[in-house]
Formats: C-alpha cells, structure tokens, sequence
C-alpha cells in the first residue's frame, strides 16, 4: 500500500498534447477516480502511471518513490483491463499465476496464493476453465483475481465495467467498493461513468481535453464545481443551467429568470460575495434536478427555499420519483418530484427552488462565480 | 390449399436448382481431375502400351517398374540416378527455408503490431514491395550476394534465397493477424513481468495455429515448386526435384519414356498435396481469420 503523487505530467504525442499539466495526490488506502468523457486523457493517464507509456515532462510516485523509467513489472501495480485481457490459451489458474510463473515462484506457493485469491472472489470452481467458457462477469472477477494475486502497492482499473450488462454493472461495483474497504489498498480508477466515480470514490478528478477540471471528494465535485463543464457531467439527469439577470433588490440580491408566461421569475440568492459585481449582467444560474421539487418534496434542512408557479410541461414518472420537464427562461430545466406529487402537463404548479444549492457560472469563462 | 401448392413449388424449383449445381460441379470435378487421370493411369502402363495409342485407356499390364526406375534408375542429365538425391535436396532445402521464413514474419508481425517504433508503416511497406517484385529482378543481386557469401551453388544459399524471398508474404500474413489480436494482453503481460521473448512465446504464439497453417502451406508450396531459383542459383550438389524433373524430361537420350516421366511429375508434386490434404481446412480457416479481422 502506498501513496501516488503526480507532478505535473505532460504527455505528447508528436505534435498532439493530450495530458497538459496534470498534478493530482491520492493518499494511502485511498480511491481516485479519473472520470470525463471519451478522448480527455484519463486511460493515457492511467497507462502512464502503470508505466505503459512514457511521458513527456512531470513526476509520478508511487509511495514517495519516482517510478520514472522503471518498467512496468517493477512499479509494484496491478491492472485491471477493460477487456479483461485474460490470456486466452491459459486456464484460469494459470492466468492468475502467470505473473508469478515468470517470477520464478515455486509451484507451492503459487498453489497457496492462487487458493487464497480464488477464495476471496469465489471463482475456485472455475479454475480449470478457459476464459473463452467464462461469463462476462467471471472473466472480471478472474482479472480482479489477476490484480489481486500481486498484492500491489496500487491497483489500476481501466473501466472494468463498462463491458457488463446493467444489472451486473452495478453489482461488480458494490464488489469492487468492498473489495477495496476489505484490502485497503490504493486504488486508481477510470471510467467515463459518473455515476461509477460518484459511488466508488474517495476523491474524483474530473479530466477534459488533457486538463483536470477539478480534484476532490465526491461531496465537492458534485455539490461545489468549479465550472460549468463538472457541473453538467456530474449528475444524472445533468444540472439545469438556465440564464438568468442579476438585480440588486435592497438587502438582497435576486436573480431574475425571463419567463415566456409569467413575466419573469425572480428568486433571492444569499451569501455568494462576488455576485455583486454581476449586478445588471447576466449569469448562469445552475440548480440540479432535486433542488428543484414540488413544495412538500423540498429539503426541510435548507435554509433557504423559494417558491414560484411554474408551467409544467411534460410530466416522466419514473417509479421512485417523478421527474417533470419545465420551461424556466425559455431553455427546458428538469425537476425531479416526489413519485406521488400531483402534477399535470399542461398546467402550472408551484415548485420549490432550494437556494442554498444553487450555483452560478459567469457565462463567458464559465467558471464559478463564488 | 394456396400454401401447399406454393409449397410444393418451392420444393421443386430448389430440387432444379440443386440439380444444376451438382452438374456443373461435376463437370469440373472432371475436367480438373482429367490430367490427374492421365498421370497415373499412364504411369502404371509399360512403355508400349502408352505408345500403342490410347492415353485416356486403363493400363491393361500394371506395372510399377516407372515409379522406381522414376525414383532411382532414371536418366537425370548425365547420371542414372533416378530422382531421390534430388527429392532429397528438396526437403534440405525447403524445410529449413520455410521454417526460418515463418518464425521470422511471425517475429516481424509481433514487433509491427506490438512494438511499434517510428517508420514502422515504411518498414512494413518495404516488406510489402517484396511480395509484389517479379524474382526475375533479383536474379543478378541474388547471384551476387551468394557469390559474396560464398553460398553459390550450395543447399545453403538456396535456403537463404528461398527464406528472403519468402519473408514479406510471412510477414504480411503475421502482421494482420496479430493487428486483431488484443493489445492489452501484451499490457497486461507486461505488467506480469513477462520479456519481448517470452510474451511472444508464450501469449502470441498458442494462440497462432491458424495462421502458422497459413503461412507454412504457402511457404512449402511456393518453396517447393520453385523452379527459377533451383535452376538459377543450384549446383550439382544442391539440384532442387523441379530442376531434376525438367532434367528427366528433356534427356535426349534414346526413346521418350513418358510413363516414368508422368511417375516423375506426380513425385514431385506429392509433398505439396500432402501438405493440403492435411492441413487444408485450416488454410481457409486462417486466411478468414486474417483477412477478417486485419
């Protein structure tokens, strides 16, 4: 177990820079999840650390130690594939074994070793299988098993999920958490899936086009982003970013939403000191889905609610809660209701705006107005 | 009642058709299998009864003295010594030839695919350009390079030859078959701490039956019809069968002796039909593989 520290890593290809300057820390124990979409640089960053692929400038260590041109095998990690890459001609023991068989092992201890881990992720009796003969989830835990059976000082997933079904998605990812509060060891994981980084991690990194966004703990990548790009990919549905007016109103500022019936919506914000200098200018106001609810639905806890008539305009029952799609400033905000709050399409309900969750981004450099 | 009839319409016009097929095959089944026919039929015959007049007629008097006096009594240029020694060189030289021309593309499609280095797609082309260039055109560099060597005219300079005339098909076959073999396993067994060598021996090649297939029964075909390099490049040690075959044939000495000379042809063609009969399923099998997924 250990650490991992990057500096400042830049990776090019040729003329294409595709990590720019990345530094991120994640403590002993912990569980780092690189998340953004396809093409951000997070499985370049990953096979970087793993030492499968060089980089161009920067540092990385691995429990305080750079790992700067040590090859892969003597990084002391272990990874996780996205298409298992379990060597086909091989049973199942034998992959599992195949890091120790090159390390010269003998055959007793590699027999111990692979009980032990076929017990933990209870694959014994597929043992003298060959991975062609395996489901897609026991070809993961087969992989996991791979990983395991090294003891690393830090395990590395390059979206191990992303090939399984949904329902086994979510249960692989309750084993995962597991696994990792059961070993403790250090974890780096990347998915595109926000929701995978939301659950599992200890601190997200949000990456796009080689930058990190923003570095920090689910609470703060979701509740706190930093810009309008973590606060639109974190979430599911994504946070309602509606235009909106700043207007000095006495002792509190408001922000004023033009509304397409009702003249215009106007709500009052507290405590976010740089606004004032937005007064007259428009802003992003952002509020996610379940800051936006039917009034008895509201977060009694909050300090802060604002009520206001708003058109409904179409009405999503998904089971457990009803979302409903508003129009507020003429672009579509989603509100998520209680499941059997009484609303109709077509007409106008009261919705409460819990204010204390509202955020807001200057429009131009989209970055957070605090 | 409508359905039935249609029904019953379907069943025969597929029966025409089915008809048909099979008697166009046939048809050609006969007329690729008609010069076959000839060759053993007339090289069980004696002498005589080839020259008697029917050559399409079942030998009336078998005899196999023409595959033995082919084999080891017959007339090649000068010396009675039949075909054997020559059938000899053949395997001497075609063997080895077609062994280091495979593990070599096998090695060269791994580092092409999986090592990849700057210029890797013009080293690659280059291999390409060899597949495509008439061996005409390298007779006179070839003659130099073994004259160099000092392999003119020896079992070994044809192996050389054959081996690097071979090596940009081998190559091109290794290459697209191991571009769809997965790259992260070659990841992960780097990680597991396995070398170049031992990835390659133990992840890549298990895995590369098919295509070995492939590459051997093009190898051994091409290797062992070759008759420009044999009659280019041999010397009286090293006469590869084709060369010897062509020599039985045109010996001017006394009658034509056609029966041992169809024993001869079919010799020299055994090993080839051997080799299909063999392993000619995965031949088909391995080109898909390659040429699917490449």
């Amino acid at each position: 177990m250990a650490s991992l520290k990057i500096k400042n890593l830049h990776k090019s290809y040729s003329s294409v820079e595709v990590l720019k300057g990345i530094d991120l820390e994640i403590e002993d124990g912990g569980f780092l999840v690189l998340v953004g979409p396809s093409g951000c640089g997070k499985s370049t960053l990953l096979n970087t650390i793993a030492g499968l692929e060089d980089i161009t400038s920067g540092e990385i260590l691995i429990g305080g130690n750079s790992v700067a041109g040590l090859h892969p095998s003597k990084r002391d990690i272990a990874m996780v594939f996205q298409s298992y890459a379990l060597y086909p001609n091989m049973t199942v023991a034998q992959n599992i074994s195949f890091g120790m068989d090159i390390r010269g092992i003998d055959k007793a201890e590699q027999k111990k070793a692979i009980d032990n881990v076929s017990s933990i992720l209870q694959i014994g009796e597929l043992l003298d299988r060959k991975p062609s003969q395996l489901s897609g989830g026991q070809r993961q835990r087969v992989a996991m098993g791979r990983a395991l059976v090294r003891d690393p000082q830090v395990f590395l997933f390059d979206e191990p999920l992303s090939n399984l079904d949904a329902k086994l998605r979510v249960d692989m990812r309750t084993e995962i958490k597991r696994l990792h509060a059961r070993m403790g060891t250090t974890i780096v994981y990347v998915t595109h899936d926000q929701i995978e980084a939301l659950t599992l991690a200890t601190k997200i990194a949000v990456l796009k086009d080689g930058i990190l966004q923003q570095f920090g703990t689910p609470d703060e990548v979701y509740n706190d982003p930093k810009n309008v790009f973590v606060a639109t990919f974190m979430g599911s549905p994504s946070m309602n970013l509606i235009e909106a007016t700043v207007a000095d109103k006495g002792k509190n500022l408001v922000i004023e939403i033009a509304s397409t019936d009702a003249g215009k919506i106007e709500l009052p914000v507290k405590n976010i000191a740089s606004l004032k200098d937005y007064i007259g200018k428009k802003v992003l106001f952002g509020i996610r889905p379940e800051a936006l609810t039917d009034r008895e639905g509201a977060d009694r806890t909050s300090k802060q609610i604002a009520h206001h008539d708003c058109m409904i305009e179409v009405v999503e029952p998904a089971g457990s809660d009803t979302f409903a799609v508003v129009n507020l400033g003429g672009k579509e905000a989603i509100a998520r209701l209680r499941a059997d709050a009484k609303i109709v399409a077509g007409e106008h309900a009261s919705l409460a705006f819990n204010m204390s969750k509202a955020v807001f981004f200057d429009p131009e450099t989209t970055q957070r107005i605090r | 009642m409508t359905r039935a009839i249609s029904q019953d319409n379907a069943v025969s016009s597929s029966r025409m058709t089915r008809a048909l097929i099979y008697a166009v095959l046939l048809v050609f089944i006969f007329y690729y299998l008609l010069p076959l026919y000839v060759m053993v039929a007339n090289s069980f015959k004696p002498l005589d009864e080839i020259r008697g007049g029917d050559l399409m007629a079942l030998p009336k008097d078998w005899t196999i003295a023409p595959w033995a006096s082919a084999w080891s009594s017959a007339q090649i240029g000068v010396e009675p010594t039949g075909l054997k020694p020559y059938f000899i060189n053949s395997i001497l030289i075609v063997v080895p030839a077609v062994t280091l021309s495979t593990i070599f593309g096998a090695l060269n499609g791994y580092v092409l695919t999986k090592w990849r280095f700057k210029g890797d797609g013009l080293v690659f082309g280059m291999m390409l350009l060899s597949c495509f260039i008439p061996f005409q055109i390298v007779l006179i560099p070839g003659a130099k390079v073994l004259g160099f060597l000092g392999l003119a005219g020896t079992i070994e300079g044809l192996v050389l030859i054959h081996f690097a005339a071979g090596i940009g098909f081998s190559t091109l076959f290794f290459r697209n078959y191991y571009a769809a073999f997965p790259t992260e396993l070659v990841k992960a067994a780097q990680i597991d701490g396995a070398t170049f060598f031992q990835i390659f021996w133990r992840i890549l090649l298990p895995s590369s039956a098919p295509i070995i297939v492939v590459t051997v029964i093009w190898q051994f075909t091409n290797q062992w019809n070759d008759f420009l390099f044999g009659a280019s490049f041999s010397g009286f040690g090293s006469t590869p069968m084709t060369v010897a075959l062509n020599n039985l044939v045109n010996s001017s000495t006394g009658v034509k002796e056609y029966n041992v000379h169809f024993a001869g042809a079919i010799l020299a063609a055994l090993p080839t039909l051997l080799v299909y009969i063999v392993a000619g399923k995965y031949f088909v099998r391995g080109l898909m593989a390659g040429a699917v997924k490449g």
